[in-house]
C-alpha cells in the first residue's frame, strides 16, 4: 500500500489545486480503489505461503499495513522463524509511528475514534491527508482514503485468498515471481534519492551474502541494520548538499 | 509454522503494528520530527523491501539460484519504469514466470 509515500512528509508534498473537501474526499477515493484492488495479490501470495484463508483476512483487519503484511508472507513463504516475521514485519510499520505523530495534530480526535484513526494511519491516508489546504479538508481526505482503502483492501484480499487456494501449483502460475515484483513495486518510488539507492545497493550485497549461511529471515533484518546504521551515523543532508534524505 | 505458531505470528504482528499507530498518535510530534529519526524511518522501509525483492527472486532455502523469478522482476522493473500500476507490474511478472515454465525453463 505505498506506491505514492509521503516522502518528507511535512511540506514536501505536492499539493493539489483544488483544496475543498469533496476534492478531498474524491482524492481519497480514488487512491482507496487503486490500493484496494491491490489486495487480490496480497490475498493470493499469502495462501500461497501457507496461511489459512481467515489468517490472511486477519492480517488485512488487524495489522492492516501493506508493506508489513507481504513482509510477514514472505519471510514464512522463505522458512524464516516467526521472531524473524514478526520483527521484519513490525519494522517495516514504523514508519506508521512517524505517520501518526504528522496526523494526529491535524485530526484532533479522542477516544475510539483516535484509536480507529490509529489503525488507519497507514501511507496511502497520510499522503491524502497533509496534500490537503484546509482542517476539513485533511479529515475529509484521512478519514476517506483510511476507510476507503480498509474496506476495500479486505474484501479484495478475501478475494485473492480464496482465488489462491483454488490456483493449485503457485509455481506454475509464476506467482512465487508475483510476490518479487510486489515488493519491487513497493520501493520503487522510494528510491529516487540517491542515499535511499546507495542503502539499496547495501541490502542487496547483504542479502546475497547471508542467505547462504544464515537461517531465513536474517538476511532481511541484517540489511534493516545496516540501514539504521547509515541512518544514524550519516552527515545530514543539510550539510552534505543534496545527498538525499 | 503449525497452524498455532501462525496464528500467533499473525496476532503479535498484528499488536505490534497498532501499538506503533497508536503510539504515533499519542507521543508529541516534535519527538519524531528530527531529521535523523526521518531518514533512518526512510532508509530501513527501503532496505527491508530490496532485501525482500532479494530473497524472493533469487533464495531457494539457502540456496541462491537464477531461475524464472529473476526474467520476471525483469519484466516488473520495465513494467514500473513505464508506470504502469501496481496490479499490471505483479500479473506481468507472474505471467513472464508461468510462461517460461510453460516453455520447460526455470
Amino acid at each position: 500500500m505505498s506506491r505514492e509515500p509521503p516522502h518528507g512528509f511535512l511540506g514536501h508534498v505536492k499539493r493539489p489545486s483544488s483544496p475543498g473537501v469533496t476534492a478531498a474526499a474524491r482524492q481519497g477515493m480514488s487512491v482507496a480503489v487503486a490500493t484496494g484492488l491491490y489486495g487480490i495479490s496480497f490475498g493470493a501470495l499469502a495462501v500461497v505461503a501457507g496461511l489459512s484463508v481467515a489468517q490472511t483476512a486477519a492480517l488485512s483487519l488487524l495489522l492492516f499495513s501493506g508493506g508489513s503484511q507481504f513482509a510477514l508472507i514472505g519471510v514464512v513463504a522463505a522458512g524464516g522463524s516467526p521472531v524473524a516475521a514478526v520483527a521484519t514485519s513490525t519494522l517495516l510499520g514504523a514508519r506508521n509511528m512517524l505517520y501518526g505523530a504528522v496526523v494526529a495534530p491535524l485530526l484532533s480526535v479522542q477516544g475510539w475514534r483516535r484509536a480507529a484513526a490509529a489503525q488507519l494511519t497507514i501511507d496511502e491516508s497520510t499522503a491524502v491527508a497533509v496534500g490537503q489546504r484546509t482542517p476539513e479538508a485533511v479529515r475529509a481526505g484521512f478519514w476517506t482514503a483510511g476507510i476507503g482503502v480498509f474496506v476495500l483492501w479486505n474484501v479484495f484480499t478475501l478475494v485473492g485468498a480464496l482465488a489462491g487456494d483454488a490456483l493449485g501449483d503457485p509455481r506454475a502460475w509464476g506467482l512465487d515471481a508475483a510476490a518479487g515484483a510486489a515488493f519491487l513495486a513497493l520501493v520503487w518510488p522510494r528510491l529516487a534519492a540517491r542515499r535511499a539507492q546507495a542503502v539499496a545497493g547495501l541490502a542487496v550485497v547483504v542479502t546475497l551474502a547471508l542467505v547462504p549461511v544464515t537461517p531465513a529471515g536474517i538476511p532481511v533484518l541484517a540489511a534493516a541494520a545496516v540501514a539504521i546504521v547509515v541512518g544514524l551515523v550519516a552527515p545530514s543532508a543539510a550539510a552534505t548538499g543534496k545527498v538525499g534524505r | 509454522m503449525t497452524a498455532t505458531v501462525l496464528w500467533v505470528t499473525v496476532l503479535l504482528a498484528s499488536l505490534a503494528s497498532f501499538g506503533l499507530k497508536l503510539a504515533g498518535h499519542l507521543i508529541p510530534e516534535h519527538w519524531l520530527a528530527t531529521e535523523r529519526v526521518q531518514r533512518t524511518s526512510t532508509l530501513v522501509t527501503v532496505a527491508l523491501l530490496v532485501s525482500l525483492v532479494v530473497v524472493q527472486a533469487f533464495a531457494d532455502g539457502q540456496a541462491i539460484v537464477v531461475d524464472a523469478r529473476v526474467p520476471a522482476l525483469g519484466v516488473a522493473a520495465v513494467a514500473l519504469a513505464l508506470r504502469a500500476p501496481f496490479v499490471v507490474v505483479v500479473v506481468l511478472a507472474a505471467a513472464a514466470a508461468a510462461a517460461l515454465r510453460a516453455l520447460g525453463w526455470g
